[in-house]
């Protein structure tokens, strides 16, 4: 029996990167989620491997599920490099739908699965004479295809053309001719539509698709960043480039033209740090993005902006190490290497977005935090937040909120000063008062050192001065948990003994999961947790709970580790949960994995009858 | 901003420049250096500098990298700001800092060791975007604070203090500057006061990136016989190609020079350089020539100093980047923030 299913499948498009693929696979993932029909999309891209391939893969998920589900029941195999294997990786009874202008090798083909022929070279040749439109409406004719086997609405793919290439009115025809080209000859020729539906649905409600590295682009934008250096790494340079292009858009002068922002592509991370902590060190909001190696190279620069509290933003879009690991791969391995970055006792802030909606949202709130604090601040994203397109809630702004500029004093406030020192706890919230550079001509100056400090920021190498900073510094992370945003708690609808604890782009595949093992008898109390230093409920968390599964996407457990580290919490009572091998977490994995481990504590008293 | 520096109370017969500030308010905290660095001199040489120019000492912000000579920022300026960075550093914090605020003066202090070891490559990029800096270059050719290793800019052949002959080749900022656009390039000698005060004071009403590579004899482990970079060394073999007095615009002018022997340079900001020339055949205004003779003297082991290249209508990186007249530190919610219309715009575009 072929798969049958109505909006509850997974569709893999297996491309060759530059073919033109990517515009069109993502119309096709629009048009689903304007029938209402939840999508999760994501790019697969490896960064070496022979004949350039691409893979789209689109969740089509009625029921909301956004994290990948793994396995594919209908594959798009458009890559003659990849054709043998993207065959073998179609669930049984699947679908493949390939490009039959040129004979495939008899016996390549499965006999368990639906095949589907269209000569898109052929139909594309006879229709066109330029080699790159032959190439491009290939794509479209396939989409066209694709609707008519789906049963989609073809109303939606046409209006999406026309909003495409709105201003460029002249090639709305011709494409709207290759959709049709493509459907009417998947409605000739198959028996459409076949197993896999899409059927109108009003589970998207206002909901947006976009970018996080997009999102937190944006965020920087209204959160006041004037001032961003980096250096290009996957998958990280969308962000930048994303700023540019959205500063081009918001930040130009109406009058002058000019630019209220600056951004200078730095000769490494090394120099892309330094000129984030000399711009804020001067009063400007500044930021880089990076991914883990650009973070192991500023490292001597943030125990700097650490010790000398120096606001800074960082947004780490992780990806797979050690080293270069894998560069187009998603991980969430650089947790250890931001919490403690630098040499010396150093620990600083993370924000731990779940997907673009919270990215912008933190990606704003960070220079807040920064300026409030004086301290360096990461963003975490990582490859599968990033660099996919995902489904969330609109990106929302309160136009009377203000900048929280911290404590920085104008030259007003340093004439009614009676005293200023830079490292003074005036206040007992272990925050000091600053001065921009230029404020005022006799009052608030202050020398900015990595070598040890008094209260007024003149060197000293006194043993208890040095400690008392040090201390200053730890009660200072003490104000942060309560500014930073708190963990979210979801408790099973029964009392449970079990929790999890978790963060980031795992946060669809594990409410998936919670419910698969809901529906196993395994009911579990959920916590994602969303900045570092830990706030008090996560240990308060802990405690409710005999054993705590901590859910995250790298090798050595590395939030594991931090909360052990963090909260004093016995180890054992944190069953680490670990996902790595560079493709996003699913539902699955997690299930199966937390499954198993409840399922072999069920039958424990069992084995010890039997014993 | 607009503070008027209020002139404090001094001495009456300490001279007072155009703002009415002594000397004493250019002052910091007392050295912590060898008695006799070179470095100290510069430190003075600076002071002395932005006396005479009448600026506003907050108005100026001191950055530094890591060594004897990125202390000396805490010796000189004590009302300005200063950001002791990290070692060979000191251009890319400079950088961002000079993006926040066009307004301020900044002036990066280096050592051989933080600029051409370590630091090669942020010296070099910040050259090359034009960052309107002065840059102090303070060239001992050894790293004085860890004690007399030999440093890049050590020349082939000298001798270390334990005796140890440098088989490295030697890199020359001067050159390299002038390779990579630098606008305003200068060498000097900290025992040459008369000489480096006037460039310091040429440099900081410079409009782009400017480079001081200053001989700064260490003289606790590069001041015997054998180093390149020994005072005595360095007399013997200075060879000034001009010297220099820089007439502010308000300024009259007062001295008389005999024609022929003076260069005439305006800067954008209509600061006058007048160069009295010491070689007839050197144009400070034509680059390729200026590396061709550096070269040549290089070659036969001379120390060319002076005011080698300027580019009077430099322009720089805020001019590249079209920055707002306004320093980006001071712009607010209502300049940066797009609002909630314009999310509600991308929102709908998202769908
Ligand atoms: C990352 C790092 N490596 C090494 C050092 C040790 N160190 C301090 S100063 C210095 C050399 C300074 O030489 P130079 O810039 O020539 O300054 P000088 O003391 O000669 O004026 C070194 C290697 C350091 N501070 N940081
Ligand atoms: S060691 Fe050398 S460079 Fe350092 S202070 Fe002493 S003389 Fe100056
Ligand atoms: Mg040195």
């Amino acid at each position: 029996m072929p798969l049958a299913a109505v909006n509850d499948f997974v569709i893999r498009f297996a491309n060759v990167n530059g073919s033109g693929s990517a515009s069109a696979n993502e119309m096709f993932a629009r048009a689903i989620m304007r029938m209402g029909v939840p999508v999760a999309p994501r790019n697969v891209f490896p960064s070496n491997i022979q004949g350039l391939p691409t893979w789209y893969e689109i969740r089509v998920t009625e029921a909301g599920h956004l994290g990948a589900r793994g396995g594919t029941d209908l594959m798009v195999a458009m890559n003659p490099q990849t054709f043998a294997a993207d065959v073998q990786s179609i669930e049984p009874d699947g679908y493949l739908v390939y490009d039959s202008t040129r004979a495939i090798p008899p016996g390549s083909l499965r006999a368990d699965i639906n095949v589907i022929g269209l000569p898109l070279t052929a139909m594309c040749n006879a229709e066109y004479s330029d080699p790159r439109q032959r190439q491009l409406f290939k794509n479209i004719i396939c989409v066209g295809a694709l609707s008519a086997l789906l049963d989609m609405d073809f109303a939606e793919l046409e209006k999406l053309i026309g909003e495409q290439y709105q201003g460029k009115d002249k090639l709305i025809a011709p494409n709207v001719h290759a959709l049709h080209l493509g459907r009417d000859h998947a409605l000739k020729n198959f028996a459409c539509p076949i197993g896999l539906r899409l059927k109108r649905s009003d589970k998207v409600g206002n909901r947006i698709l976009l970018e996080g590295n997009a999102a937190a682009a944006l965020g920087a934008v209204y959160g006041g960043a004037t001032v961003c250096a980096w250096y290009p790494i996957t998958p990280s340079s969308s962000l930048a480039e994303g700023f540019a292009r959205y500063c081009k858009r918001f930040r130009h002068d109406p009058d002058t033209g000019a630019a209220r922002y600056a951004i200078v592509q730095a000769e490494d991370e090394i120099a892309s740090i330094g000129m984030v902590i000399g711009a804020a060190w001067n009063g400007a909001r500044a930021f880089t993005a990076t991914s883990g190696p650009g973070i192991s190279l500023m490292q001597e620069f943030l125990g700097f902006a650490y010790f000398a509290e120096i606001p800074a933003v960082v947004f780490d879009v992780q990806r797979a190490g050690p080293s270069t690991g894998m560069p187009t791969r998603t991980q969430q391995c650089d947790l250890i290497n931001t919490a403690y970055a630098s040499h010396g006792d150093t620990k600083h802030v993370l924000l731990l977005p779940e997907d673009p909606a919270e990215a912008f949202d933190f990606g704003a709130a960070a220079f807040d935090v920064a300026d409030r604090l004086q301290t360096p601040v990461f963003v975490m994203l990582d490859l599968d937040i990033g660099m996919n397109h995902r489904l969330c809630r609109p990106l929302a702004w309160d136009d009377n909120r203000r900048y929280d500029r911290g404590k920085v004093l104008s030259a007003e406030d340093l004439e009614k000063a009676r005293d200023f020192g830079r490292y003074m706890d005036v206040d007992g919230d272990a925050i000091g008062y600053r001065t921009y550079p230029g404020t005022h001509p006799a009052k608030g100056s202050f020398f900015t050192r990595g070598t040890s400090h008094d209260a007024r920021a003149r060197y000293s190498e006194a043993g208890a001065t040095y400690v008392e900073g040090m201390q200053r510094l730890l009660r200072k992370l003490e104000t942060a948990k309560n500014i930073l945003p708190p963990p979210l708690r979801i408790n099973a609808p029964a009392a449970t003994r079990y929790g999890v604890i978790y963060y980031g782009s795992t946060a669809p595949a594990m409410t998936e999961a919670s419910e698969i093992l809901g529906r196993a008898g395994h009911s579990l109390d959920l916590m994602r947790v969303r900045a570092f230093p830990f706030h008090q409920d996560v240990a308060n968390f802990i405690a409710d709970h005999d054993a705590v599964f901590v859910v995250e996407q790298n090798r050595d457990a590395q939030l594991r580790s931090l909360i052990v580290n963090e909260l004093n919490i016995d180890p054992v009572r944190l069953v680490p949960i670990l996902h790595y091998d560079g493709t996003s977490i699913t539902a699955r994995f997690i299930s199966g994995a937390i499954g198993g481990w409840l399922d072999t504590l069920k039958v424990t008293p069992l084995r010890k009858a039997v014993s | 901003m607009t503070y008027l520096a209020k002139p404090k109370f001094h001495h009456p017969s300490l001279p007072k420049n155009a703002i009415g500030f002594t000397r004493r308010d250019y002052e910091a905290s007392t050295s912590t250096l060898c008695a006799g660095c070179g470095h100290d001199s510069i430190s003075a040489a600076i002071i002395e500098a932005c006396f005479e120019l009448a600026i506003e000492p907050h108005r100026v912000a001191k950055i530094s990298g890591i060594g004897c000579s990125s202390k000396t920022p805490d010796y000189f300026l004590g009302a300005s700001h200063g950001f002791n960075s990290v070692h060979g550093r000191m251009p890319s914090v400079l950088t961002g800092a000079n993006l926040a605020n066009r307004d301020l003066i900044y002036l990066g202090v280096s050592g051989d060791g933080d600029s051409a070891s370590i630091g090669l490559g942020q010296f070099a990029h910040s050259m090359r975007r034009g960052v309107n800096m002065t840059y102090i270059v303070e060239n001992n050719g050894v790293y004085g604070l860890t004690k007399g290793q030999f440093s890049a800019t050590a020349d082939r052949g000298s001798k270390s203090k334990k005796g140890v002959v440098n088989t490295d080749n030697a890199i020359d900022l001067v050159a390299m500057a002038l390779q990579l656009g630098a606008s305003f390039v200068a060498r000097s000698f900290s025992g040459d006061k008369g000489q480096l005060v006037p460039i310091i004071k040429a440099a900081i009403e410079h409009g782009g990136a400017a480079l001081i590579d200053v001989i700064s004899p260490c003289i606790a482990f590069n001041n015997h016989p054998g180093s390149t970079k020994s005072l005595d060394y360095v007399r013997a073999h200075n060879e000034a190609v001009n010297r220099l007095d820089v007439l502010l615009g308000r300024e009259p002018i007062t001295v008389d020079y005999a024609p022929g022997e003076v260069v005439s340079v305006t800067q954008h900001d209509g600061s006058v350089l007048r160069l009295r020339k010491l070689n007839d055949d050197y144009d400070p205004r034509d680059r390729l020539a200026a590396m061709d003779f550096l070269q040549q003297q290089a070659a036969e082991g001379q120390i060319v100093t002076g005011l080698l290249f300027i580019d009077p209508d430099a322009e720089d990186l805020h001019a590249n980047l079209n920055t707002v007249r306004a320093p980006l530190n001071q712009l607010g919610d209502a300049a940066l923030c797009p609002g909630s219309a314009a999310l509600d715009k991308i929102n709908a575009s998202l769908r």
